[in-house]
């Protein structure tokens, strides 16, 4: 701990803009060429788990990225303090703080969905997106540097899942929030899939997003 | 770094304590909105077996509930009881089905919940009974409305706890809540023969009745749960139900 104030340069830098291009980069790479989901292919559980319609999915992204944002900020800003030895069962316990409160709010305020989500509110404490950033980001970096990319990795999973719940809730219920679109456009009869409203129908979904994605850009794994 | 082990003991003691200190105050915090939350569920559910409840929200159903439904709680001979064991009284509203359900039928307390006309006790217009039991992976539930005449269903509105999307979570599905409407419970004597889906979905009309409904493709073994649900708990209720109608019908022909 005493030797951070060592490393400090002698001269003053100016600061650093809050939005300077390497902090935008936080956010920007985590939208597409390093998502976690598709790129990384971490939370994959959830994806597949709340996405059979569009509400849900969206409290479910907004509690994700509200999770991560937190933790990581928190994390970073006692990072010095942190016992390396027990550091995983921390980083552990504030994700589960964090969690409960997220899933203590919807009980109170959102009930229905709270009831439709149930276990997977709980189960965000193991979604490796969290942790992942915690570990890989948090513990090494400044809390502003941490929550930027908190909510970089937050946006990427949250339109992953949100473009996920559009083309099942689409083709699996004929509906988009719960309004039915097809009745809309004057086609009532349009059949719906019943292999979108399985898990197998998210497979299928991010199996073809990762494919549009990585022709795009040439990534492979090797 | 390495640090001591006091360090760690003594960091990790403070975090606990931190961290489990907010969720106390959170919880303490939230009771009273979580506690309305529950409160407004159930009375919706109830509701939602009688009424459209299409646009109505929060405190308008609540307050549709207090002007609109007398609640009381019987037992398996029909009786209506109005103290537990311990002398407390009992609140329909609280009674936990789910609780018990685990108790034998003599000991369990059965709510029923009348629906009359807004501020007139008399003019009951249905009954709306709970119903609890077991799906394929796990407890379903719900509350089942019936006309004045105790046999013809007037809706239901159903829940459950996980099953599949799609499949046997289709229960609580707008077009499956319909298939119950209009079915009878009671044969002509007043015999209980209950209302059955059948296996399979889009069953040919002349298998369908009064007492037989269209099942669940792919749900077969919700669709038993359904049946058995629905089977047992009017078998409960059967004490109250011939209470009522031998009641219903001495008035009646005292009224001619």
């Amino acid at each position: 701990m005493s030797t951070e104030t060592l490393e400090k340069p002698i001269e003053k830098k100016p600061a650093e803009p809050l939005f300077s291009n390497r902090r935008k980069k936080f956010i920007n790479d985590p939208l597409s060429s390093d998502n976690p989901i598709t790129i990384q292919v971490l939370g994959i559980c959830s994806a597949l788990a709340v996405t059979t319609q569009m509400r849900p999915t969206l409290i479910m992204a907004i509690s994700v990225t509200l999770v991560i944002v937190f933790s990581n900020l928190l994390i970073s800003s006692i990072r010095n303090l942190v016992p390396s030895r027990v550091r995983i069962i921390v980083q552990l316990a504030i994700v589960a703080t964090f969690v409960t409160l997220v899933s203590e709010l919807l009980k109170a305020y959102q009930y229905d969905m709270y009831k439709q989500l149930s276990v997977f509110v709980g189960l965000i404490i193991t979604n490796c997106i969290v942790m992942g950033r915690l570990e890989a980001f948090a513990m090494g970096n400044k809390p502003w540097d941490s929550m930027l990319d908190g909510l970089g990795s937050g946006l990427g999973y949250s339109w992953i899942i949100l473009a996920v719940a559009f083309f099942r809730e689409l083709f699996g219920s004929g509906k988009i929030f719960g309004w039915p679109v097809f009745e809309a456009i004057g086609l009532s009869g349009f059949p719906t899939n019943g292999l979108m409203v399985t898990p197998v129908g998210a497979f299928f979904i991010l199996g073809i997003i990762i494919w549009i994605q990585r022709t795009k850009s040439g990534y492979s794994e090797h | 770094m390495q640090q001591s082990n006091t360090y760690i003991i003594v960091f990790s003691a403070i975090l606990t304590i931190v961290c489990g200190g907010l969720l106390a105050l959170a919880n303490q915090g939230l009771k009273p909105m979580q506690e309305k939350s529950v409160e407004l569920d159930t009375k919706a559910k109830i509701l939602g077996a009688v009424v459209d409840l299409k646009g109505t929200k929060g405190n308008a159903i609540i307050d549709l509930y207090g002007e609109s439904i007398e609640a009381i709680t019987v037992n398996l001979e029909g009786e209506i009881v109005e103290k537990d064991e311990k002398g407390n009284a009992i609140i329909a509203e609280k009674v936990d089905v789910a609780k018990n359900y685990k108790l034998a039928p003599e000991q369990r307390l059965l709510p029923v919940f009348k629906y009359h006309k807004a501020g007139d006790k008399n003019a009951v217009e249905a009954y709306v009974f709970p119903v609890y039991g077991k799906g394929l992976w796990g407890p379903i539930w719900g509350f089942i409305a019936l006309e004045t005449d105790l046999n013809t269903i007037k809706g239901a509105s159903y829940d459950h706890k996980s099953e599949t999307p799609g499949l046997g979570a289709r229960i609580t599905a707008p077009d499956v809540i319909e298939r119950y409407q209009g079915k009878k419970l009671y044969g002509p004597d007043g015999e209980l023969i209950s209302v059955n889906m059948l296996k399979g979905e889009n069953n040919p009309a002349n298998m369908l009745n009064d007492h037989k409904i269209d099942g669940l493709s792919g749900a077969t073994l919700t669709a038993r749960g359904m049946n058995a649900m629905i089977e047992s708990y009017f078998g409960y209720y059967s004490a109250y139900i011939t209470k009522i109608k031998s009641n219903t019908s001495s008035t009646m022909a005292i009224a001619q």
